[in-house]
């Protein structure tokens, strides 16, 4: 079945541990993810939510797959707009590998489906959120960009 | 260290993995058979040069099922530009390049 997908590799100049605490944890998230940050129990089939500053769901789903520092994969569905809700349940997957002295990220966002709107919508997002939390680890500063949440979205 | 900037600029200094880069932004995710088509070269080079793009990271693979897929990766050359574009400079350049295209004509090459 044709798919969309998006994917991006970076090397970050950190430890799998901390990108891990900074791929998860809220107070980081909250510095370079457009000040949003994740609920969840991070166990097999735990419900995953992504909150808005403001309080609205962002995006929904499950932990499908959780390997500390190594791997996570999440369901992913859009909550907040209706054209993104209605193509349902995409896949994103985050790996993590060591390489010398930086970690390898790969991330890929995918959807059983072509030319998702979903997947072109966080195809020009995660660029911008991926760059800024290789600035945070690598110079303790994020992206101007990335620190609030966009006005009006 | 795969992200060495001397290997982004020997990786973009060759035609033939710039047109592959071109042809994968053009369609991303294609399989090495589908790169073959319409090229001009030996199946053996095309996968030479996709070795070499994939060691710059300007080439992105995965596996899905049965299929090797290769998705153009910004990211190199994104910190390029970040690096000698400054971001004052970036809309002047901007407007020189669409003067440039206009001239002539809306080629890429």
């Amino acid at each position: 079945m044709p798919s969309s997908r998006f994917v991006y590799i970076t090397y970050i100049r950190t430890t799998p541990a901390k990108l891990w605490q900074a791929l998860i944890g809220p107070e980081f998230t909250r510095q370079y993810w457009v000040q949003t940050w994740q609920e969840s129990q991070w166990k097999p089939g735990a419900p995953w939510k992504l909150m808005i500053p403001d309080g609205r769901v962002g995006d929904s789903g499950k932990v499908l797959e959780i390997e500390p520092q190594r791997k996570l994969v999440l369901s992913w569905r859009n909550e907040f707009k209706p054209e993104l809700r209605n193509e349902g349940y995409s896949r994103a997957t985050f790996e993590l590998e060591q390489q010398g002295e930086s970690v390898k990220l790969t991330v890929i966002h995918e959807i059983d489906k072509p030319d998702s709107k979903l997947i072109e919508s966080v195809s020009g997002g995660w660029p911008l959120i991926l760059a800024s939390l290789k600035s945070l680890l690598e110079t303790g500063k994020p992206l101007e960009e990335t620190r609030h949440w966009p006005k009006g979205h | 260290m795969p992200s060495d900037v001397d290997k982004v600029f020997k990786a973009l200094a060759d035609p033939g993995r710039r047109l592959l880069l071109d042809r994968l932004h053009a369609e991303n995710g294609q399989t090495l058979g589908q790169l073959c088509q319409r090229m001009n070269m030996t199946r053996q080079a095309v996968t030479k040069h996709l070795k070499q793009l994939e060691e710059a990271n300007l080439v992105a693979t995965i596996w899905r099922g049965r299929e090797k897929l290769h998705y153009l990766n910004p990211v190199p050359i994104h910190q390029i530009a970040e690096r000698w574009i400054d971001k004052f400079e970036r809309g002047r350049l901007r407007v020189i390049a669409d003067l440039k295209r206009k001239l002539e004509g809306e080629s890429d090459a």
